[in-house]
């Protein structure tokens, strides 16, 4: 029956509801980062920075999902994340925004360190 | 009598400035790290200290540089410190002859003419030199004071000394510059008042005196006059420590250090402490400072290096500076302050510790080559260049192998310019492994930010470290590439870490006089601009970086080219955003002008272009210059 349910779908799947929770998640770090790189207000997600990425062909790394994870406050784990990035400044350079996103580097670097999440 | 009591402002202030000197000298030398101590050791053998010592008489008294900068700035600066050198030693040799003893207080020579007056000619005089002293002294102080009436007039005509701004001093500078200021006057008053009571002085003192003593108690005057100097002086020696004239002592300590060898590190240290000690806010960077575009003066050199020696920098003032060194190019003490600024950033982001542990998995290939192209993290932003240079090599019949095709390991300079040398050293160390292996003999790279750290911090035995600029130009001068000329005006644009970081601006300029006609621009080689795109800079956001692309464009564009050149690609991105003019790296240039090129229509598309804006402004009655570079040409 499950066989065919899955032929149905044409290999396509559904993920599962989720929903923020900020009973777990902390906008504590992004308000810090903020504060910090207040360009980062500017983001808009469009992932030109992960496409350019000098560690992203070699790694996961995405700035795009670095961002978001941290707007989200879905904060653990990222301080291995964050570890990845050369700062070459390729990503800045290609940013239809304008995000200062080395010096985002650095602040979420730092902030990961010093805020009490 | 050789004693007074107003003597003692000036010899207690003198004995706490000694002091103070000698405990700062001490705890520097000592606190050197172990391969600066080192060198200091070798350097105080070797013979530097000669070259060192003139440095030191070129630069602390004549102040070569100062006047390189302005003359008026020069001789300002000149009549200050060899003025007050020379009416030291002068006044010294007077005291001994008169006193007929070489061990006098060392307050004596001074105050000498209070406590010698007597009109005498002195037995080495009488035979020599009639009135040698009473004129040389006279002399001297007419010197320092012409230095201190330039110093008056700066105040509110800097212009006049090559600068627009000056810098702002904070109190502690004021109470120093003012008593700095009161000595020589105060010293002119007491000669003078002494000279009025005892019919005394020279040509200068003399007359004044007796001028004063035709209407004023001189014989009242005199004696407050000598305290009033001595005070001045007293206070100034006092504040010294604390206040900019701390580089009068310390830059010799630092003349001294460099020419052994010891250089900024890359952590701040003492000698780091001893380069912030040596700054003088003179405010010659201030105005060569991009950042002042941008609205941040705090964060330009003088008071950057101000706040550090008094503890009260912020991350934003380390990070606000675009690395690019004009700062240190102009600096008449040559502190590096591009070094410092790094230096101070390792302090900020010592929290700052990424983990590379995935390059161990990235495989190296093992092509045997003659030479390894490296375009760079921001040259394969500009694909136009690694196309153009594929192009140039495949021609030359180079067994090249281009290292980073489908991506790199970044250089790690732009690591180190964020202060992490750590994190950069795991980049190199990278790198190293997978061109080491290559077995070539050559390394070209497009990006003079990769340029500067492949030759200066990676160890590549045996293998040449080059530009594309000089190795285009050997490919050119060598036969191996043909290139015809053009009459396109272009203007080149010297990249921060190739021309100032590297030292490199004739390759280019060689490279491109094959090519186009060549036109000079006001601010070039070493004193070229900054394009505002740096990765140097940390804190800037783009608006800021776009002002002052903008001011440089201006520079750059005056004598109307057709061609905006550059051999960064970062510069390049950087210029294209904002330039009417059409922006080219060196290589492109090179790939369109041989002759087998079929895309040369690009090349002339802009010419045309530039000349339609031409015309029309002519037809607009605005006067527009095209400098002949060659005639034959154009």
């Amino acid at each position: 029956m499950s066989d065919i349910k899955e032929k149905v779908r044409f290999g396509f799947t559904v993920n599962k509801d989720r929903q923020i929770d900020y009973d777990a998640n902390s906008k504590k770090l992004a308000s810090t980062v903020i504060i910090a790189e207040p360009s980062l207000n500017l983001c808009i997600s469009c992932g030109t920075c992960a496409a350019t990425c000098t560690a992203a062909q070699f790694t996961d790394f995405s700035l795009r999902r670095l961002i978001l994870l941290v707007r989200r406050g879905e904060v653990s784990g990222l301080e291995n994340e964050v570890t990845k990035c050369m700062l070459c400044g390729k990503c800045q350079l290609v940013c239809p925004r304008g995000v200062n996103t080395r010096n985002l580097i650095l602040q979420i670097h730092k902030a990961l360190k010093n805020t009490v999440l | 009598m050789t004693f007074n009591l107003f003597v003692i402002p000036f010899f207690g202030g003198m004995l706490f400035l000694l002091a103070v000197i000698i405990i700062r000298f001490t705890a520097w030398l000592a606190t050197l790290d172990r391969s600066g101590r080192k060198k200091l050791g070798h350097g105080l053998l070797n013979g530097q200290i000669f070259p060192a010592t003139w440095e030191v008489f070129m630069e602390s008294l004549l102040h070569r540089r100062m006047f390189r900068q302005n003359k008026l700035l020069g001789f300002m600066h000149m009549s200050f410190a060899f003025g007050w050198f020379l009416l030291i030693v002068m006044g010294n040799l007077e005291s001994r002859i008169y006193s007929g003893n070489h061990l006098n207080p060392p307050y004596y020579p001074i105050f000498l003419k209070f406590f010698v007056h007597d009109k005498r000619a002195l037995p080495f005089e009488l035979y020599t030199l009639p009135g040698f002293f009473r004129f040389i002294m006279d002399f001297l102080l007419l010197f320092i004071l012409s230095g201190l009436v330039l110093a008056f007039i700066k105040r509110t005509r800097s212009k006049w000394f090559g600068m627009k701004r000056t810098t702002q001093h904070n109190k502690l500078d004021k109470w120093a510059i003012t008593s700095l200021w009161l000595i020589f006057p105060m010293r002119l008053l007491a000669e003078s008042f002494t000279a009025g009571v005892y019919q005394g002085g020279g040509f200068l003192t003399n007359t004044l005196g007796m001028a004063f003593a035709s209407f004023l108690p001189v014989e009242h005057l005199y004696y407050p006059a000598w305290w009033a100097y001595s005070i001045a002086l007293g206070v100034f020696f006092v504040t010294l420590p604390w206040s900019r004239y701390m580089h009068i002592p310390t830059e010799v300590l630092l003349i001294y250090l460099r020419h052994f060898g010891i250089k900024t590190g890359k952590k701040p240290d003492s000698f780091t402490d001893i380069e912030i000690h040596s700054c003088p806010r003179c405010g010659v960077c201030i105005d060569v400072c991009q950042m002042n575009y941008a609205g941040k003066t705090d964060a330009t050199p003088a008071y950057f290096l101000r706040s550090l020696r008094y503890g009260k920098q912020n991350a934003i003032q380390d990070a606000n500076c675009m690395l690019c060194g004009r700062c240190h190019q102009v600096c008449p003490v040559q502190i590096d302050t591009v070094g410092i600024r790094m230096a101070s950033r390792y302090i900020d982001n010592v929290l700052v510790s990424p983990s590379y542990n995935y390059l161990d998995s990235i495989q190296i290939p093992e092509p045997r080559v003659d030479m390894l192209y490296f375009a760079g993290c921001m040259g394969h932003l500009t694909p136009s260049v690694k196309k153009a240079m594929v192009k140039i090599l495949d021609a030359s019949g180079e067994n090249f192998s281009f290292m980073d095709e489908d991506g790199s390991v970044c250089c790690g300079r732009p690591l180190m310019m964020a202060g992490l040398p750590e994190a950069a050293g795991e980049l190199i160390r990278k790198n190293t492994e997978t061109i080491v292996k290559s077995g070539a003999k050559t390394f070209v790279t497009s990006c003079p930010i990769c340029f500067k750290v492949f030759s200066e911090e990676y160890k590549l035995p045996g293998i040449e470290v080059l530009h594309h600029s000089q190795y285009l130009l050997r490919l050119v001068e060598s036969g191996k590439i043909k290139v015809d000329a053009s009459p396109v005006l272009a203007v080149y644009h010297d990249p921060c870490e190739l021309g100032r970081g590297s030292g490199i601006f004739e390759e280019p300029r060689r490279l491109l006089n094959k090519m186009v006609c060549l036109a000079d621009i006001s601010q070039q080689r070493e004193h070229a601009l900054c394009c505002g795109g740096s990765v140097g800079d940390l804190a800037m956001n783009y608006n800021e970086r776009t002002v002052i692309r903008d001011e440089a464009l201006k520079i750059l564009l005056e004598p109307n080219p057709d061609l905006l050149v550059t051999a960064c690609p970062l510069c390049k991105k950087t210029f294209d955003n904002g330039s009417d003019v059409m922006v080219m790296d060196l290589a492109e240039i090179v790939s369109e002008r041989m002759p087998e090129s079929s895309d040369s229509t690009l090349f002339e598309a802009p010419v045309t272009q530039s000349r339609q804006q031409a015309s029309l402004s002519q037809e607009a009655g605005k006067e527009v210059k095209f400098p002949v570079c060659n005639p034959e040409l154009r």
